[in-house]
């Protein structure tokens, strides 16, 4: 008997594995962008491609940077820092200077992400540090709005020459006197607003690929839609405009759904989008900004820990227990 | 009949087409059997027999004390030449003894038909499967006789056999169920007589329609028998999920399946209680299926017990390419072994070879609270965070999330994203609970 040459290898159960990993799913959240990223460079012509490459470019360097002055492994390739980048890049206006975009997208990975201990342990959604970090800093930058380019037939490279505007929610919000844009041009995103937030049909698209990829659970975005219809509705305001307009669809889709900052459990993700609709809402109706979204998916990813505690489900053969 | 399942597993790959059409050979028998003296769940055997003892085929060779075993009998006839530590399937060393075949097949005079069966009481019938050594053959190999001996204000409204094998790659089941199925309705008359139960089901799952056709048809005329379909999903074949699949009844926490009413049995150990009480054949053999991408020729085998692994891979041709991992049993739950020179016990319903391969291994990260997991876990638990509490040494607490309730499937390590090896740190919780559990018992008894 020969139990010395030619071991195997001895491991642990399970010996197969899903072909799911971590980069896998990033690059899917990528991809589930993309649709958001051609209507932003269609709407906001090489604005959207410089800020969208800005905040990509120096995401990935801060987060190899950082990875190394702390002495951990460096992961950029896993994509989370290109997807954190994206987003922020989403809801940054068109004419950001490219300075505060990468300021903010260093913020977002070093302070956001990294100063909790990277991936998987940061209690906030990296993306929206960021841009909160960049409201309170540059607060007129950051509300600066041009408008969309594209269905107007002006070609991108006029982009310069871009008239200032406002936001359909700043419109409703300061009761300005230019008109409220129409259903459609919200649906289609030819509106003034954040990069990426304004065309709902495409981050629609890109959602409905994450769901069917089964990388976001629908419960979240549908409690948080759902509470915003059915709460401005009973308040008396159009519910249909504030489904629409500003980053609601991306929010709702792309950054509450956020795996590391959103509960674990099903009844939780359920609270945790009514908890961000109503919020949303309430900072939307009678908060001093016009739009709430970040901050209300910030405020709940703080209620996560606790949401999780108090929804944990009942154990198979186990009987339901009392929170 | 709708088909049936339970909330939460994984769809995963069968690989059973490689082994599924293949019917079961007869694998040439060693000139030299491995018996280790533990081939089951509970106490170990004792040999019985010495170096230099003549054997029969059929006769009893070691047996234990208690009620938690069962005896090891010569799965061929010859002289015994050994007895020592030697690897065993489960990883470690164990006593084994080694037969020196004589090939005269000769049985033991204990091994003979009885005259008539049908005249058996309960009592006999689990006498005899004590006797044949007879334990639960889908892997578990928890002693049969155990499982059916009646408990006091408990009582089984159905025995379910189970025929879902739903591990990748297995298919020796499912090739028994199509060639020996009258022996397993047999086995279950006998398992219904002896817990004086009057349902059974047969469960198998659909992705075996020639299987559930077959039993349709022969169950027709078999009073309280009937087939149960049941989705293809892992791990439809677990006792618990099983359960639920056919009966809406949950084992309840630290409970057996007779706390729900119902007694499980594998389709082969059915088969194995039908040869024992009829034919009086003890547990010297059992059907497994050899298959994985490094093994040259995949096929389902009639193996004595005590075979070698690296024996029978010899009879399928070697290995095909390098192998890298030899798992005794399914990929799911199945043990690697570090050496093919282990022995087939009760227990082993297959063996896979993996070869190595060549594309680099994804690595772990840190959670990313995906869930997948949870949503994964047939027993509703929340693994990462279970995880989480043993990389702090929180047991308590995690005893508290339920860790004993873990099946150790698989599920939510093979959903894993961030290839966690949830099922170890699963494992770790189990045994420093049952740690913690046995210290305070033993404190309390200081006091």
């Amino acid at each position: 008997m020969n139990t010395q040459g030619n071991l195997l290898i001895v491991s642990s159960s399970p010996h197969l594995h899903s072909e799911n990993c971590v980069a896998t799913t990033m690059r899917d959240v990528v991809i589930a962008l993309l649709p958001a990223l051609f209507a932003a460079i269609y709407f906001f012509g090489m604005d959207a491609v410089t800020v969208v490459l800005t905040c990509v470019i120096t995401a990935v360097l801060s987060e190899a940077i950082a990875q190394k002055i702390m002495h951990r492994e460096v992961t950029i390739s896993d994509g989370s820092a290109v997807v954190t980048g994206l987003l922020l890049a989403f809801c940054l206006p068109p004419t950001i200077p490219l300075w505060i975009a990468a300021i903010g997208a260093a913020v977002a990975i070093v302070i956001g992400k990294h100063f909790f201990g990277g991936l998987g342990c940061n209690i906030f959604n990296p993306a929206l540090i960021g841009r909160a970090f960049l409201v309170a800093s540059w607060p007129v930058a950051m509300t600066t709005w041009v408008a969309p380019l594209g269905l107007d037939g002006v070609s991108a490279a006029t982009s310069v020459d871009s008239i200032t505007t406002a936001t359909p929610l700043a419109i409703l919000k300061g009761g300005l006197a230019q008109g409220l844009p129409s259903y459609g041009q919200l649906f289609m995103g030819n509106i003034a607003g954040c990069l990426g937030e304004t065309s709902a049909l495409a981050l629609l698209v890109g959602a409905l690929y994450l769901l069917f990829r089964g990388h976001i659970d629908w419960r979240i975005p549908f409690s948080y839609l759902g509470t915003v219809f059915v709460f401005t509705w009973l308040i008396g305001a159009d519910p249909v405009f504030h489904l629409l307009a500003g980053g609601l669809m991306l929010g709702a889709f792309f950054m509450a759904t956020d795996w590391v900052t959103s509960p674990i459990t099903k009844k939780g993700r359920i609270i945790f989008g009514i908890g961000c609709g109503l919020l949303t809402v309430i900072i939307r109706m009678w908060g001093g900004y016009p739009e709430g979204v970040c901050y209300s998916i910030l405020l709940m990813n703080l209620a996560t820990p606790l949401i999780d505690r108090y929804t944990r489900g009942r154990v198979f053969g186990g009987v339901k227990k009392h929170a | 009949m709708s088909i049936r399942t339970f909330k939460g597993g994984v769809h995963l790959a069968g690989y059973k087409e490689g082994t599924q059409g293949l019917p079961i050979v007869e694998a040439k028998v060693p000139g030299i059997v491995y018996l280790p003296v533990s081939q089951h769940l509970g106490a170990p055997c004792e040999p019985i027999v010495q170096v230099g003892d003549e054997v029969k085929k059929g006769q009893k060779i070691a047996e234990g004390k208690g009620f938690v075993t069962a005896p090891i009998h010569a799965s061929v006839s010859g002289k015994v030449i050994a007895i020592e530590k030697r690897p065993h399937p489960g990883g470690n060393f164990v006593n084994c003894i080694v037969i020196e075949n004589d090939f005269k097949e000769e049985w033991a005079d204990t091994v003979k038909p009885h005259p008539n069966p049908e005249e058996l009481s309960p009592d006999d019938i689990r006498k005899i499967i004590f006797e044949a050594g007879i334990v639960g053959m889908g892997g578990a190999t928890f002693p049969s006789h155990v499982k059916l001996a009646p408990v006091e204000g408990k009582k089984a409204d159905y025995i379910i056999l189970n025929g879902v094998e739903c591990e990748p790659y297995i298919t020796a089941d499912h090739r028994l169920m199509l060639e020996k199925p009258e022996r397993i309705i047999a086995g279950l008359k006998y398992i219904l007589k002896s817990t004086a139960c009057k349902k059974g089901i047969i469960a198998i799952e659909e992705n075996k329609p020639d299987a559930i056709a077959l039993f349709k048809k022969l169950v027709v005329k078999e009073k309280g028998i009937r087939v149960q379909a049941l989705r293809e999903k892992y791990p439809q074949g677990s006792e618990k999920q099983l359960i639920y699949a056919c009966t809406k009844r949950e084992v309840p926490v630290g409970g057996l399946p007779i706390d729900a009413g119902v007694i499980v049995h594998n389709v082969g150990t059915a088969a194995a209680i039908a040869d024992a009480v009829e034919l009086g054949i003890p547990l010297i053999q059992r059907v497994l299926t050899l298959s994985g991408d490094g093994i040259q020729k995949p096929a389902n085998y009639l193996v004595r017990l005590g075979t070698l692994f690296s024996a029978l891979i010899e009879e399928s041709g070697g290995y095909q390419g390098e192998p890298e991992k030899i798992i005794a049993g399914g990929l799911m739950m199945g043990k690697t072994v570090f050496t093919a020179d282990v022995p087939v016990i009760k227990g082993s319903s297959g063996i896979v070879v993996l070869k190595k391969k060549t594309a680099s291994k994804a690595r772990e990260y840190n959670c990313v609270r995906c869930a997948k997991c949870i949503d994964a876990c047939p027993l509703f638990l929340e693994p990462t965070t279970i995880a989480k509490l043993v990389k702090r040494n929180l047991f308590k607490e995690a005893e508290q999330m339920n860790a004993f309730s873990c099946i150790e499937c698989g599920s939510c390590q093979y959903s894993c994203p961030a290839r966690i090896p949830l099922v170890q740190y699963l494992r770790r919780a189990k045994q420093e609970i049952v740690a913690m559990k046995a210290k305070a018992k033993s404190d309390g008894g200081k006091k």
